[in-house]
């Protein structure tokens, strides 16, 4: 019955279901077309910028001591804050995905939160802490403990913006794969401990290393929440990003390009391998749509 | 009595596990969070309302609300052509298109900020361009769009992607047997079934723009009144030690997201709604 119909509707039916070609023709020139103009024109211009006058120029950027110690102080603040948001991650999807307990859902929602807050609040905050006008700023400097336009205020803010991305790669997995396996490894005698290296941590692994890229892009790239807590004293509490603007700024455009492209390759081999990975978590779990990056 | 709040498991580490997952969300997220409310407080509601009012902040929040309104209604039409591009067309280089989609996301916003601006300058690539043409592109409310447009396209492309590729071809085929032509097929079948991941694509879209400043400050211009946005000037106030203006401004940008998350939330849920009393 089902194939009469599809037999006697074809002639009808391939004409209904797909475009003419001329209506092919536009949608994909328009598509691809904006694509390019919004999103691979400017990829382009930072490297045809940064190499306008030659690769010796380029290098001597990379040279520049304020350079370098951007280049440092971004990397420390990555050091500390995507351990420290992994380790929350590996807790908080043990608690919710292996546990049943009320008010589980509004803690979801809690530890997705970070991501709705902009950039400039999200530095806002801190500065209203550990600022000298704030809650904790009278103590701070009787201790002579400066947290803002210092680098632990960097350190803070970029821990906030990357707090989600390791949970919530991990909490769905986690709660699509129950508890069977855990429970089988506790019966054969293997300890909590044993049990989570042995038999959690592999089954999830390859979502744990798509959040921990993820965080790490975004810890280095954030630019809004360290610009507020930062200060902008060159040498010593700006970051990458605060580096470009500055050279920006001062009309040092290849320079500023120059840095700027290190980002670049950073976003690019970020969204390679977020891609090979995804691959890989869907060949392994095909029912799972790997969750877009937000941020 | 503890049963009550947890079902009983034989996994170990709930409470260590679940104790440090509210341990670090409080002091991270939550306390800082509360603070930035308490510190409105300090403030009487007519100086609350009298700095969220005043003329350069009105004028902030109509270039924020209406330049991420329009880059949301683009991102909705370009968006909807993309997701259609990657899900239906077979093409070379397809892969390559569908990674790319995501650049906004993992660019640097500072980066992505001086590259607009490069080429929308009156001597960029584009700007040479559009100059003659009396369009000024960038360091003017169109510079702003431009930011925003590139900032939000992933969120439409990655909302309306799935959905597209979830929708069963019996549909359409349905549609196309009972004598409709293709057009009549996407308007009324297609379109339907998309308008919810449409419409949450939109407000994300929307919602990621109204918080945006890097890709936004270099572009702009930053003239107080004409091409300011909200974002920047709560980091001006700031910059002049008025802590209080910009919690107030903090406030109000904070809650207006919050209500499109809410409302992204009410729309899937009356969606689903609908969708199970269809059945």
């Amino acid at each position: 019955m089902a194939t009469a119909i599809s037999t006697s509707a074809s002639g009808h039916s391939r004409a209904a279901l797909r475009e003419p070609l001329w209506v092919k023709a536009i949608v994909f020139t328009l598509g691809i077309g904006f694509l390019s103009l919004f999103l691979v024109l400017p990829l382009v211009a930072v490297f045809t910028e940064a190499l306008r006058e030659g690769l010796h120029a380029y290098f001597a950027s990379f040279r520049d001591p304020a350079a370098l110690s951007a280049i440092r102080l971004t990397l420390v603040a990555t050091a500390i804050s995507v351990p420290l948001n992994l380790v929350f991650g590996l807790a908080a999807s043990w608690a919710i995905a292996k546990f049943e307990f009320r008010g589980k859902s509004v803690l979801i929602t809690l530890i997705d939160l970070p991501f709705a807050v902009s950039p400039v609040i999200s530095g806002l905050i801190f500065v209203l802490m550990f600022g000298l006008q704030g809650w904790l700023g009278p103590w701070l400097r009787a201790h002579d403990i400066q947290v803002i336009f210092a680098v632990p205020g960097i350190v803070l803010a970029t821990v906030f913006v990357t707090f989600p991305f390791v949970a919530r790669e991990l909490i769905p997995l986690m709660q699509e794969q129950g508890n069977d396996e855990e429970q089988a490894a506790l019966l054969l005698g293997a300890s909590g401990w044993q049990t989570f290296w042995r038999v959690t941590l592999p089954n999830v692994k390859w979502a744990l290393l798509y959040g921990v890229i993820l965080s790490v892009a975004r810890a280095m790239g954030e630019f809004g929440a360290v610009s507020v807590v930062s200060g902008h004293v060159r040498g010593k509490t700006n970051t990458v990003p605060l580096h470009v603007e500055i050279l920006y700024n001062e009309y040092n455009f290849v320079a500023a390009f120059a840095v700027a492209s290190l980002l670049a390759l950073l976003a690019l081999a970020t969204l390679a391998l977020k891609t090979a990975l995804e691959w890989k978590i869907q060949a392994a779990r095909p029912s799972l749509e790997p969750t877009a990056v937000e941020g | 009595m503890r049963n009550l709040f947890k079902r009983h498991s034989v996994l170990p580490g709930f409470g260590l596990t679940l104790g440090w997952t509210l341990t670090y969300l409080s002091l991270i997220v939550l306390i800082p969070l509360t603070g930035l409310f308490l510190r409105t407080t300090t403030m009487t509601w007519s100086d609350f309302v009298e700095t969220v009012t005043s003329p350069r902040v009105i004028a902030s929040y109509r270039l924020t609300f209406g330049a991420s309104f329009l880059a949301a209604v683009i991102n909705s039409v370009f968006g909807l052509l993309l997701a259609w591009t990657l899900v239906r067309y077979q093409f070379p280089g397809k892969r390559f298109v569908d990674a790319i989609v995501d650049l906004p996301f993992a660019l640097p916003t500072a980066v992505s900020g001086i590259a607009l601006t490069t080429l929308y300058a009156p001597n960029g690539w584009l700007g040479k361009w559009l100059e003659p043409l009396g369009i000024h592109a960038a360091f003017s409310p169109l510079g702003v769009l431009i930011a925003l447009t590139f900032i939000g396209l992933p969120f439409v492309v990655r909302t309306v992607q799935p959905a597209l590729e979830e929708l069963e071809a019996e549909a359409e085929e349905a549609a196309a047997s009972l004598g409709a032509n293709r057009l009549q097929t996407f308007y009324y079948v297609v379109l339907p079934a998309l308008l919810p991941a449409m419409i949450t694509g939109f407000a994300l879209s929307f919602a990621r723009a109204l918080g945006e400043y890097g890709s936004v400050v270099f572009i702009s211009g930053n003239k107080p009144m004409v091409t300011e946005i909200t974002s920047l000037l709560i980091i001006t106030k700031l910059e002049q030690y008025d802590y209080a203006g910009a919690t107030a401004l903090a406030v109000v940008m904070l809650v207006a997201s919050f209500f499109i998350l809410l409302a992204i939330n009410a729309v899937q849920w009356w969606f689903s709604r609908a969708a199970l009393q269809g059945v």
